[in-house]
């Protein structure tokens, strides 16, 4: 264990000084833009809101939240400070809620979601990639152009195919939400059933875009593998086929593991448009409420949890990558 | 050069791709010319029209009329007046009348029609049957004799003066027009789409527009990405960090949230197709310039650079001259993966509301947008959002195709 201490910690400093550019990106790219902010908001919260009480609740919430008239680096601390206390204000289009509180009944549903389908299309995937390297031929042949093909749909579009058959042709799924109309979110057997029921279609929408990807990838990891000197010595040595596989497909998956990491962020965006068109009531679905009640606060908020899930998924990532890849323990033992 | 050129079109999956993306390409070129139509240009009152031709019904009562005597007319006619519900409620009620269920075959209209004529009696009382039931099947029948009935349809007009009605022509069932002797007839091969636009014609502007988007952001993206590496790989030292830095940064945070956040402080104003492409491809270089990073640091030593350094080259020359035909075939390979991602970013920022605020121009993210806020995929209006999907889709696999066979030509290891 020891001999991971530097690997972990650089990892860890890394997590870190990423997390304090998205919060300064956060921060300020909607500053960097002509026009002070809050005039902006304000201007917006007249055309989104009709209570008037609220657009006051609003308009003194932001003066002091965002501090404007504080000195910059200044109000970034305020705006650290707010952050840290989970305290984004009050969402313009969804008022009197809070940023906070809308975020809260979303981030789950696009966590429980995104993560195992991603996770799951990712081992599918590059079984059948592997699978089609080795086994070659007409497996290879079916499996490589569907593959390409699948991975070049846009999540969306998979989305709206499987809508379409198996919702709205075949009536075997709901077309919309994370669960009946007629249900309120509790613990009950009718409620986890109806959730799972409608769980399917963009659990499977996502799973099937990501498989399409990771196989082609590994596909060619494995082909070139296969091609290493290490495997020609190896059958020279005669050591038998299965055991060379083994080596070849476990040499292959380490790239994939720090593609997955890399590709993580496009996949969760790919996701969150698919979300969309289930009408799923996670993340993806507050962004584009958000975008059309021209709800900035709601916005800036929720790019900033997205950034934050994909940089933990890219910690642990990297932190399990540590631990299968013994050239980083090697590296540490010098 | 030459011979470059001959091994990638004998590689059969640039070829393909670059088949497909050339038909598309001349589509989106040739299409405007043959017909000039306004892209947006609002034609159809109401949504969502189903493909097919339209012939003016007033030029073709008005148009020389043909007497084609066909057997199946009548029959065809009351078929598509027939929907299944109606035929299966005959049916249902020449089975309760006593007709054994195997001899009515719903999907015959003629013999089913003859049945329902032989067999049906208004005054014939069913056992369980309600009286709205009873009236909905006189209702039926007597459509079923309007239908039947040999009569043509009568033409009126308006006297002027007396304000009554006179007979000016009887259109009967034998009637025919030909469609090239109609006047205005309007072929909408997609239908029209929620704002009652022709889908198809709008879907050319639309390729032309996202693959113009696609290619100034992929354009932007490569060069950013290209100078970026080519600096970093080859001046190393604190520039490579900083540069490393930034990229690795950006590699990490991702691109959506910055489209996201970028394309919101625009503001609905600003917020052009231009613009959005140059935001995507602001948005997108990291990963040439990762790669292209790499490939200097691996060229940057060879002994034909170091003799150029030797010979007292200038910076600018060593790299034009002797590190960027090495890395040429993979920043072709970087940029044409880079059009057809921003291709993509642009459908899923409009689909999130933030794509490009336009009313002159339409983009596929933006008719995807429409057709996702009119449901046209829960009404089952397919022409609506199909083709889109098929044009990205086929776009974007092109593209990739070409991609995989460079790759095949320029990368050994992965040749079959």
């Amino acid at each position: 264990m020891k001999g991971y201490q530097k690997y972990f910690t650089n990892k860890l400093l890394w997590f870190l000084v990423t997390l304090v550019s998205a919060f300064i990106l956060n921060f300020i790219l909607p500053r960097l833009m002509p026009g002070d902010p809050v005039a902006a908001i304000v201007a917006r919260v007249a055309q989104g809101m009709n209570n008037a009480t609220g657009v006051q609740a609003i308009y003194e919430q932001y003066t002091e939240l965002f501090g404007t008239n504080k000195p910059i680096i200044e109000q970034f601390f305020i705006y650290i400070r707010n952050v840290a206390r989970g305290d984004f204000g009050f969402s313009f289009s969804q008022y009197p809620r809070t940023v906070a509180d809308v975020i809260k009944s979303s981030i789950w549903w696009t966590v429980a979601l995104q993560f195992p389908a991603i996770i799951v299309g990712w081992l599918i995937g590059n079984t059948l990639g592997a699978l089609a390297a080795y086994l070659k031929g007409g497996f290879d042949k079916v499996l490589m152009p569907i593959s390409i093909f699948v991975s070049n749909l846009p999540a969306f579009g998979m989305a709206v195919i499987l809508l379409v058959i198996f919702a709205v042709n075949l009536g075997w799924f709901p077309t919309s939400g994370g669960y009946g109309y007629d249900l309120i979110p509790n613990l009950s057997w009718n409620f986890i059933k109806s959730v799972i029921y409608h769980y399917q279609l963009p659990f499977w929408s996502i799973v099937l875009i990501t498989i399409g990807g990771q196989a082609i990838g590994m596909r060619s990891m494995s082909i070139y593998e296969l091609n290493a000197d290490y495997v020609k010595y190896s059958r020279f040595m005669g050591i038998k086929d299965r055991k060379i596989v083994r080596y070849v497909f476990r040499n292959a998956m380490l790239p994939q593991i720090t593609g997955l990491a890399l590709a993580i962020g496009t996949m969760v965006g790919g996701a969150l448009v698919a979300e969309i068109i289930f009408s799923y009531p996670g993340l993806g679905s507050t962004i584009l409420t958000a975008v059309l009640g021209g709800d900035y606060p709601l916005i800036s908020a929720t790019a900033l949890i997205i950034t934050i899930m994909v940089l933990s998924a890219n910690f642990l990532i990297e932190i399990l990558y540590g631990f299968l890849d013994p050239r980083i323990k090697a590296a540490q033992a010098d | 050069m030459k011979h470059t050129f001959q091994q990638i079109f004998r590689s059969t999956n640039f070829v393909i791709g670059f088949v497909i993306l050339m038909a598309i390409l001349l589509t989106v070129i040739i299409y405007p010319l043959l017909i000039p139509d306004a892209p947006l240009e609002i034609i159809g009152q109401g949504t969502f029209f189903p493909p097919g031709i339209y012939v003016s019904v007033y030029d073709s009562i008005n148009s020389n009329t043909y007497t084609l005597k066909l057997d199946d007319a009548a029959a065809k006619r009351i078929a598509s007046k027939l929907d299944d519900e109606d035929r299966l409620a005959m049916q249902e009620w020449l089975v309760a009348s006593g007709i054994p269920e195997d001899e009515i075959d719903i999907e015959d209209t003629a013999k089913l029609l003859d049945q329902w004529e032989t067999n049906f009696d208004s005054t014939k009382k069913i056992s369980g049957m309600t009286n709205a039931q009873r009236n909905y099947y006189i209702r039926l029948n007597k459509s079923l004799q309007g239908l039947l009935s040999i009569e043509g349809a009568i033409i009126a007009e308006k006297n002027a003066e007396t304000g009554t009605l006179e007979e000016k022509d009887v259109i009967l069932q034998s009637d025919y027009v030909n469609v090239n002797r109609v006047a205005n007839v309007r072929v909408l091969p997609l239908g029209t789409d929620n704002f009652g636009r022709d889908v198809l014609t709008e879907l050319v502007k639309a390729t032309t527009v996202s693959l113009q988007i696609g290619f100034v952001a992929g354009t932007i993206a490569t060069l950013i990405g290209l100078i970026l590496g080519l600096l970093s790989g080859y001046i190393g030292g604190f520039v490579d960090d900083a540069i490393m830095f930034i990229t690795n940064l950006f590699t990490v945070i991702p691109s959506i949230v910055l489209l996201i956040l970028i394309s919101f402080s625009i503001g609905q104003e600003h917020r052009g197709a231009f613009t959005i492409a140059v935001v995507i491809g602001f948005t997108s270089w990291v990963w040439t310039a990762r790669a292209v990073r790499s490939q200097v640091i691996s060229l940057r030593n060879r002994d034909h650079v170091n003799l150029s350094k030797l010979s007292g080259h200038s910076i600018a020359h060593i790299i034009l001259a002797d590190i960027l035909p090495y890395i040429a075939s993979y920043v072709v390979m970087a940029f044409i993966l880079q059009i057809s991602s921003g291709i993509l970013a642009e459908a899923g920022l409009s689909i999130l509301g933030l794509g490009p605020r336009t009313t002159e121009v339409p983009t596929l993210g933006l008719m995807m947008q429409w057709a996702m806020i009119y449901q046209a995929q829960i009404l089952g209006k397919w022409w609506a959002y199909f083709p889109v999907i098929i044009t990205i889709a086929l776009i974007t696999f092109s593209m990739n195709l070409m991609n995989t066979g460079l790759d095949q030509v320029f990368n050994p290891a992965l040749r079959d």
